[in-house]
């Protein structure tokens, strides 16, 4: 084409694909608007909509698993064991709570919304709600804190724990202070003075001796008892014999005698 | 103290009647005629607001204003409202002199051609005899308001702005005048308030459609008169600013031109310039081409009042097809603009000048 | 001697008396996102266009090494490239999954393309209506947004999201598509053809648009090849390559479209207004595929059975999917352990910035916004 000829058909082009869009346009003034006019009307959002998150304190089991699954760490969970004489009851899908969980913290500024935590729990606690306006005017809001016991709850829950586990290490101390001085006892019992003694640590030596040393248990422990009043380990050094089993193999002529 | 509130309530007619008596002498009455397109500016700056905001959103498929009053309605006092309460800054290192004075500067060159407009065939601010060629030179005055604040902001892309928008401006005075020269040729006068009376009569009187001339005469100019038309309204879309022409304040680009910098009271009155130059030029279109307050029925609705009804009906007419061509075409580009100008409009201007010489002369 | 300046550009050019720098800044309407262009101008014409990137840095790479599993990965991956999350979650995904040497059930496979073609429309309608909107066009802007609130309402009716989806998971999905979705997006498809048309009349063809893009930007065929531009930049250009075809995943092979090369219609083959054509004609392609998908998915189960931690074998393996900018390529290094050792994103909008100073010496800067609007960048990913 000539440019004479471009140059009007130019001119021609951009005039009447002006005019098509111009009538496009002045068509869309009277379609209706496809907006809604939102504080006052809110779209309903779909079932599987992925907004705040909830946490069900009830049926949380304490397992970290949502905690783990968070690619950004913004679930702080933290559990105390409870006591076997406490009864946390049961989750609502059967499962009988164990722990404590005395913080359960979801910093929803952090959250990223992927939804990662949801599928590992294995009550089915924590989900993603539809609620989609809960903005704060102060950051510190944006932390929730989803425990359902109060703060001096607690205190009490970790003091009662602490003091459970002080009770349980004193005991286990004293079972094994106990077993040294069997232990202890057991062999002292081993030479063959048959001195009489006090029949009650006599028995009561044997019968802890017995557990420590498992060589001889059931000659050491059935053997001795009846023996008790002739046999006192405990008081006579025993110098010949060192070995409770020696002592033990060596009862029972002497006992008969 | 009774004699103090005695003497106040007897000046009170007193100075009535010399008030009127000021307002109904020359300098009175001159200041009224002169703040009267003031009021009517305002007025129609916030009709137009609100028109630009529900047009742009009804062809978006979107509701705009909905809350303030019925549909919105009171929405643009509101804007008006928070433009005039705003806080004015004015850059550190810009010029502050020309920073504040470009604003108004802006503003006089458009209202000044106000006062050549004739509303109707009882009012026109001024009966100039050279009324056009005022229009013309006062509308230039723009360019020195824009160039100045494009200057004066201290910022790149202001200075872009201002100096696309002066060889914008520049060049399309010169279509826009030559489409003008048309009417003059066949009216025979320059003065609008006797173009108008020329196109009494009637829409077929009207210049667009030829003039009140014997028919085949008419018929011969009817295409030329048509075109010059067409040729002045889009030159006139240069003049204010508009999209496809909006290059100076061309958001994606230039962030907003060489409005960049203004905010508050200063950008109010741009914004109320623009309107009124969307105006101005609507009104020139519509008393030059268009028959001006001239009842389309002939003797049917005409009259004074009606005359400023037709005009305003006409003007508006004009500045709802330039916010609806704003949300439709995109922008052109500085030298397409000028390609536009100089070569498209001026060849087909100098056509028609030429043909409407030669049918007027037989 | 040509007089120069005491004054630089970051790159150590001087600058001649006329010449002005100027910052089309990190902040600005119409760069898509923080991108500085540093522009050395003289006048209205570009002599240098400098990019610098890296405001949107947020270590996607690094994060991934200290995830606790592979499928911690995807909502990192999801945010690289936000406007097409689906793409990119299939991109790593399909890593794994072959770093894994397993198969997802067939599906799996339908619905995977249904999302990434519905994502790919989504995506190219953002990418055309900012064009719009850079060249002045304000309309088109918002009907494209309009239509592609129904697709978001589709993503959104399947995963919950309507953005960052976390949906396509290493051997699966999250979700399986819930009922009445089938319906939905078949309605969506029968409303959306007419309105690529009305598009076509406002912008694509108005004579304003094609004079601000037409001859604009050329990128020649082997320019680009060479900067290794892919996606619509490359088809713009006349190079008929794309990865769904010659380098196949998923099922794409079972459907019938066609790939979309620019022709020069406008003006010259490889400028502005041939990619943004292709952008268009693929989104017709799109729900041309999208179609014959919903038509033929077949029942099943939408997970493998995968155990809770991957652990792959050591190894490494790079796979690329065509996403809406382009080739986004994967690069996973594992050492046998739960943890990925290294994810490397190849990003298809990194790669196609870099061809931009080449292609826009000379132009004015009104072109140099529709250079950059024709890349179709996501800072996003340009960063990730």
């Amino acid at each position: 084409m000539t440019e004479l000829q471009t140059y009007f058909k130019t001119i021609w082009l951009g005039i009447s694909t002006a005019l098509i869009g111009m009538r496009l346009t002045f068509r869309h003034l009277f379609t209706p608007a496809v907006t809604v006019q939102y504080p006052d009307v809110k779209l309903k959002l779909p079932e599987r909509a992925r907004n705040r998150l909830y946490v069900n304190m009830d049926d949380c089991i304490g397992c970290f698993q949502c905690d783990l699954a968070c690619p950004v760490d913004c679930i702080a969970i933290e559990t105390v064991k409870s006591l076997p004489t406490e009864d946390l009851g049961m989750t609502s899908t059967g499962q009988k709570k164990k722990l404590w969980v005395t913080k359960f913290d979801i910093d929803i500024a952090k959250c990223c919304y992927c939804g990662l935590c949801v599928y590992p729990c294995p009550t089915e606690c924590i989900k993603m709600t539809d609620v989609y306006e809960f903005s704060e005017s102060n950051r510190k809001n944006l932390i929730y804190n989803y425990v359902t016991v109060t703060p001096g709850e607690v205190v009490d829950i970790k003091a009662r724990a602490a003091e459970f586990e002080k009770e349980a290490a004193a005991k286990k101390a004293a079972a094994a202070a106990e077993a040294a001085k069997a232990k202890a006892a057991a062999a002292a019992a081993a030479p063959p003075a048959g001195t009489p003694g006090p029949a009650a640590p006599a028995a009561a030596a044997p019968g802890t001796a017995a557990p420590a040393k498992p060589a001889a248990p059931a000659a050491g422990s059935t053997q001795s008892s009846p023996a008790a009043p002739a046999g006192t380990p405990a008081p006579a050094p025993p110098a010949p014999s060192q070995t409770p089993p020696v002592a033990g193999t060596t009862a029972p002529p002497e006992n008969k005698a | 103290m009774e004699d103090i509130i005695k003497n106040a309530l007897e000046a009170i007619p007193v100075l009535g009647h010399s008030l009127a008596n000021l307002l109904g002498t020359p300098p009175g009455v001159y200041v009224v005629m002169a703040a009267l397109p003031l009021v009517f500016i305002l007025l129609y700056a916030l009709v137009t607001l609100y028109m630009e905001m529900k047009v742009s959103a009804h062809i978006q498929d979107r509701l705009a204003y909905m809350y303030t009053g019925w549909h919105g309605v009171l929405q643009p006092v509101a804007d008006i409202l928070k433009l005039i309460q705003k806080e004015d800054t004015i850059p550190a290192a810009a010029d502050k002199p020309l920073f504040i004075l470009a604003p108004y500067l802006v503003f006089i060159g458009t209202y000044a051609g106000f006062a050549a407009i004739p509303f109707s065939s009882m009012y026109v601010g001024s009966d100039l005899n050279i009324g056009v060629l005022y229009i013309i030179a006062v509308s230039s005055i723009v360019v020195v308001g824009i160039l100045m604040s494009g200057w004066a902001s201290n910022n790149k892309w202001s200075l872009f702005g201002a100096m696309r928008s002066a060889a914008q401006l520049v060049s399309y005075e010169i279509p826009s005048a030559l489409a003008i020269l048309v009417a003059v040729m066949i009216t025979g006068s320059m003065n609008l308030q006797e173009i108008n009376h020329f196109q009494d009569g009637g829409i077929q009187n009207w210049l667009a459609f030829g003039g009140p001339l014997p028919i085949a005469k008419k018929l011969l100019l009817m295409p030329f008169t048509l075109t010059t038309f067409f040729i002045l309204f889009v030159a006139s879309l240069a003049e204010v600013n508009r999209t496809p022409f909006d290059l100076p304040e061309a958001e994606s680009e230039l962030v907003q031109g060489f409005n960049t910098e203004y905010s508050g009271m200063k950008f109010a009155i741009f914004y109320m310039a623009e309107y009124a130059n969307m105006f101005l030029v609507s009104g020139v279109a519509a008393t030059l081409f268009l028959g001006g307050w001239g009842s389309p029925f002939g003797s049917f609705m005409s009259g004074p009042v009606w005359g400023v009804f037709w005009f305003v009906l006409k003007g508006m007419f004009f500045v709802f097809l330039q916010v609806w061509l704003r949300w439709t075409l995109p922008r052109l580009r500085v030298d397409q603009l000028m390609y536009v100008s100089w070569k498209v409009m001026m060849p087909f201007l100098f056509v028609c000048i030429l043909a409407v010489g030669m049918i007027l002369s037989f | 001697m040509i007089d120069t300046l005491p004054i630089k550009t970051s790159t150590g050019r001087p600058l001649r008396k006329e010449e002005m720098v100027i910052n089309m800044g990190p902040q600005h309407p119409s760069t898509h996102g923080v991108l500085r262009l540093e522009v050395v101008l003289d006048g209205e014409i570009v002599v240098d266009v400098i990019p610098h990137m890296g405001y949107l840095h947020r270590c996607f790479e690094k994060h991934s090494e200290h995830m606790t599993n592979y499928q911690q990965v995807i909502p990192y991956a999801d945010r690289m490239d936000y406007l097409a999350s689906m793409n990119n979650d299939w991109g790593y995904a399909l890593a794994v999954e072959r770093l894994l040497k397993i198969e997802v059930p067939p599906r799996v496979e339908y619905i995977r393309v249904i999302m990434a073609e519905l994502q790919r429309i989504a995506s190219h309608l953002i990418a055309v209506g900012t064009y719009g909107i850079d060249m002045g066009a304000f309309t088109p802007f918002l009907w494209c947004f309009r239509d592609r609130e129904r697709i978001l309402d589709l993503f959104e009716m399947t995963c919950g999201a309507r953005l960052l989806y976390n949906y396509i998971w290493v051997g699966g999905l999250s979700h399986d598509i819930p009922p009445g979705f089938v319906d939905k997006a078949k309605a969506f498809c029968k409303y959306f053809l007419p309105n690529i048309k009305e598009l076509n009349d406002l912008l694509t063809y108005n004579t304003i648009f094609v004079k601000r893009t037409a001859d604009i930007g050329v990128l020649p065929a082997d320019v680009a090849i060479n900067y290794a531009c892919s996606g619509p930049m490359l088809r713009g250009s006349g190079v008929s390559f794309d990865l769904r075809r010659d380098d196949p995943y998923g099922v794409y092979d079972k459907f019938e479209w066609n790939v979309e090369v620019g022709k020069g219609e406008m003006g010259t083959l490889g400028d502005c207004w041939d990619r943004y054509i292709v952008r268009v004609r693929e989104m017709e392609q799109s729900v041309k595929i999208i179609e014959q998908a919903l038509a033929a998915i077949p029942e099943g189960d939408v997970q493998s059975a995968l155990p809770k931690r991957i652990r792959p074998d050591a190894g490494e393996i790079y796979v690329r999917t065509e996403t809406p900018r382009g080739e986004l390529g994967f690069y996973v290094i594992s050492d046998g352990s739960a943890t990925p050792y290294r994810v490397k994103a190849r990003a298809p909008a990194f790669v196609n910035l870099s061809v931009m100073s080449e292609i826009s010496r000379g132009c004015m800067i009104a072109d140099l916004v529709a250079i950059v609007g024709s890349v179709d960048i996501v800072l996003g990913e340009v960063d990730r």
